[in-house]
């Protein structure tokens, strides 16, 4: 089906989110959505799929226009959407999930859904298992039920909002082979993203979006450099690998064990000295989150050590690394980092160290004003965290870290940030590097390992490589190792003790 | 419009959709509405005695409206505060009883009796606490089955070991000697202390809440206890601690109201002060600013009342409905504002 979108608005208070865009996607092709974070992408196709309604503009599909009053009758319409974040429901089993928003009767026709299920399935290469509970899928296999569940409810328009993010380098193969498939059969695929490369290697055609309004559409071969000048008004590059001298060793893992119902990682032997960043490379889940964790105490390791500034802490509780100065960023902003409903200077109230009983309001409200001018937080003091936009939590998030830390864990610092918020965000980084402080995070980008780390481990089903030499190590070793491709040749080779 | 206007015009028409409700049902008790909100004015604010007997009944629902919005803050819902009060009571009871026929000074006996009512209405509520935080039990449900334990042992206490010479029964245990009965203003049965222990104890709550790092804390515990955690603040004891906390302003209740009201145990000791408080707090938004007026006004209705009966010859529970029907249509209209205030702004931007 053709979809037509004529000058569309929408504001979200004083903010313009999507200014008079038109545009229109013909059938059977891969329309790229490109934008940095904020440009209006997700607004955009909030609205094509029904969850929020244009401020001004139409819809027309096939030419028809078309009035969407909620995602209900966006799937009527034949127009499914995959959020960012699966909308699915983990304690319920995948065919449960598969019959969610079955708009027929009050009866569930089981057995049907098996088999559509099954052999949508097995039309696409994935293999999901109907009795399973969604609470043990990876986020590429939630991905994949979402998708049979809308193809069965009849989409004929798909959109993906940021699907690769999250998901393994085989699963995003397995993903767009469907894609291809999909808009070969005639449906419509919208794909938005903010990497160049997916658009490179997928999309048959390419809108950009910046600061709300379509500023440009292109064609295969792309020519990457106006593609990035038409993102961010500029060209940009990572810029040159910050090098910084290393000092003595802040933690030592020794031997070490962590567990759970269904990993195991051993044989961990590392130590990370002051200004050294180490990035744990790996397909999500294969066990850097389990090192990170127990490096912070969050998770009891079941053998070996882990030392911090020569004092043994095995064992000891999160709250005893952080009085070490051991701080941990998880991924789950709102989840695990913020607290909703609380404003920044409260936020910033709370990080610091406490000096009396009674909160010094005027000097809270002083620090706040500083850092957020410091850290170019777009917000005010009294703006609550959730109001905030991801790269504005994930600022606040640094300006809260306290000061003179030993190590920072991170899952994931720039998921989800534009090129430019994530550029800023190493650079304050590594500022902390330069007062000999160690880094040592998790991410499923490879540039930004290779590019930030000195020291990089790849994770692949629980076993550990030994540590690679970031500046000789190039992204297709690294994507070989992720994939398992290396690790048959050296099982023993993380038991040797690196230096 | 200013915002502040816009404010007070949804308080007024909620209460006027309470009102309205309210003579609803009055009619339909076949009672004049408006000669039953005149004699529960009158049976409230008609006299200075009618005042002070509102204040009577306002200091333990203060006390426990205090201990609640400690434990709302940190996102618990302790429906356990009624067995607290009654725990603070008979808590209170046994100090005096056992120290009635001494030579203890009142004055002793009266605060050691009322650090006794705290302490029993704390632990009653660490139970709810432990079960909650060691045993991940629902607040709700621990409290729920805490506060009938409470009143099995109430009970049981009254007819049991404690009761009066001969045979026990409702109207409770032996009243203690008049020495020990917390002084009150002449004429009058309202306790200057015990008006003084309420004001003090929502002021503290106040404070604690709004300008403090335990208040804060607290509140980032309640909110989001995973982050709360990663930020280095210790989750377990602060909830353990709004518990016990909240757990001694109800102690404080129930040892008021056997220290200055009855002067001894009595099954209804409680008399429903704590669910009140619920009603109270989720009316004001567990806002402690608002926490004295609110609770005046409902304790008011509860006095008020009793002239139903006498006079139109209806149930005295009407206050019941009055303040039932005020905290929902409250919440009720609190949402449509919402929603209405999110729509306008949209429509502003068209």
């Amino acid at each position: 089906m053709k979809i037509e979108l004529r000058n569309i608005h929408k504001f979200f208070g004083p903010v313009h989110a999507n200014n008079n865009i038109t545009l229109s996607i013909p059938s059977g092709s891969i329309q790229g959505l490109l934008g940095e974070n904020g440009a209006g992408k997700s607004t955009l196709m909030k609205i094509l799929s029904g969850y929020l309604r244009p401020d001004r503009g139409e819809i027309l599909l096939d030419g028809k226009p078309l009035v969407l009053n909620s995602p209900a009758d966006a799937i009527r319409a034949g127009i499914g959407m995959l959020h960012q974040d699966p909308l699915d429901f983990p304690p319920m089993k995948v065919l449960d999930n598969f019959m969610m928003g079955y708009p027929r009767g009050l009866g569930l026709p089981k057995r049907e859904a098996r088999e559509a299920l099954l052999s949508l399935a097995e039309q696409f290469g994935f293999s999901l298992d109907p009795d399973a509970y969604v609470d043990t899928l990876t986020i590429g296999e939630r991905q994949q039920l979402e998708i049979l569940r809308l193809l069965w409810l009849g989409a004929k328009i798909l959109i993906f909002d940021e699907p690769t993010t999250g998901i393994s380098a085989q699963q995003k193969e397995k993903l767009f082979a469907a894609l291809r498939r999909l808009a070969s059969e005639g449906k419509t695929i919208i794909f938005v993203t903010h990497k160049l490369e997916e658009v490179e290697v997928l999309c048959d055609r390419v809108a950009v979006l910046r600061a709300g309004k379509l500023v440009g559409e292109a064609y295969p071969p792309y020519n990457l450099d106006d593609l990035v000048r038409m993102m961010f008004g500029k060209v940009i590059s990572k810029g040159k690998r910050i090098e910084i001298p290393l000092g003595k060793p802040v933690l030592q893992v020794k031997d070490l064990a962590v567990e759970d119902y269904r990993l195991r990682i051993e044989g961990v032997n590392l130590e990370v000295r002051e200004g050294e960043v180490i990035g744990l490379a790996g397909m999500e889940g294969s066990g850097q989150r389990h090192l990170l964790r127990a490096c912070a105490g969050l998770i009891r390791p079941v053998g070996g050590e882990i030392w911090v500034d020569g004092e043994n802490m095995t064992g000891k509780t999160y709250h005893s690394f952080l009085r070490k100065g051991v701080a941990y960023l998880p991924a789950d902003r709102m989840k695990e980092g913020l607290v909703p409903g609380l404003t920044l200077s409260e936020h910033f109230a709370l990080a610091q160290e406490q000096t009396g009983f009674v909160i010094d309001r005027a000097a809270v409200l002083k620090r706040t004003e500083e850092h957020i001018k410091r850290f170019n937080i777009r917000g005010r003091p009294d703006s609550t965290v959730e109001s905030l936009s991801g790269g504005n939590q994930q600022r606040a998030l640094l300006a809260l870290l306290r000061p003179n830390l030993r190590l920072i864990l991170m899952e994931h610092p720039t998921r989800g940030l534009d090129m430019e918020s994530a550029i800023w965000v190493w650079n304050t980084l590594k500022e902390r590097c330069r007062q000999r402080t160690a880094i040592f995070f998790m991410s499923s980008d490879l540039e930004e390992i290779l590019h930030y780390s000195d020291r990089i481990l790849v994770f692949f089903g629980g076993r550990v490589s030994e540590p690679l030499d970031a500046r000789t190590t190039t992204v297709e070793q690294l994507g070989q190792l992720i994939g398992g491709r290396g690790f048959e040749s050296q099982p023993e080779a993380a038991r040797e003790v690196a230096k | 419009m200013s915002k502040q206007l816009e404010r007070w015009g949804f308080v007024l028409l909620a209460t006027l959709v309470a009102l309205i409700f309210t003579s609803f049902v009055l009619v339909l008790a076949g009672a004049s509405p408006v000669a039953a909100y005149w004699y529960i004015l009158k049976g409230s604010l008609g006299s200075w005695t009618k005042i002070s007997d509102v204040m009577v009944a306002w200091v333990p629902l203060l006390l426990a409206t205090a201990g609640l919005l400690v434990t709302f803050a940190a996102g618990q819902w302790n429906i356990g505060v009624e067995g607290q009060i009654v725990l603070g009571a008979i808590f209170t009871t046994w100090v005096m009883r056992s120290l009635q026929h001494t030579n203890t000074p009142a004055a002793i006996v009266l605060i050691l009796a009322f650090i006794a009512g705290a302490f029993g209405g704390a632990i009653w509520s660490a139970f709810a606490g432990i079960l909650k935080v060691y045993g991940g039990v629902n607040e709700i449900f621990g409290g729920l089955g805490l506060d009938f334990v409470a009143v099995a042992l109430i009970l049981w206490l009254i007819f049991g070991p404690w009761k009066r010479p001969g045979i026990g029964s409702m109207s409770g245990t032996e009243p203690f000697p008049h020495r020990l009965w917390l002084p009150t203003i002449h004429g009058t049965r309202l306790s200057l202390w015990a008006l003084a222990i309420g004001l003090v104890s929502i002021g503290v709550v106040y404070f604690l809440l709004t300008g403090t790092y335990f208040g804060l804390k607290l509140k980032a515990v309640g909110r989001n206890p995973k982050a709360a955690y990663l930020m280095g603040i210790p989750t377990t004891k602060y909830l353990m601690g709004a518990f016990i906390i909240s757990g001694i302003f109800a102690g404080l209740a129930g040892a008021v109201q056997v220290t200055a009201v009855y002067h001894r145990l009595i099954p209804a000791i409680s008399s429903g002060y704590g669910w009140l408080g619920l009603m109270v707090s989720m009316l004001i938004n567990f806002q402690a600013a608002w926490a004295a007026p609110v609770t005046f006004f409902f304790a008011a209705l509860n006095i008020g009342s009793i002239q139903l009966p006498i006079m139109l010859k209806l149930d005295s529970s009407l206050s019941g409905v009055l303040q039932g029907a005020l905290v929902l249509s409250f919440l009720l209209l609190e949402g449509a504002r919402r929603r209405w205030v999110k729509r306008r702004e949209e429509a502003k931007n068209e």
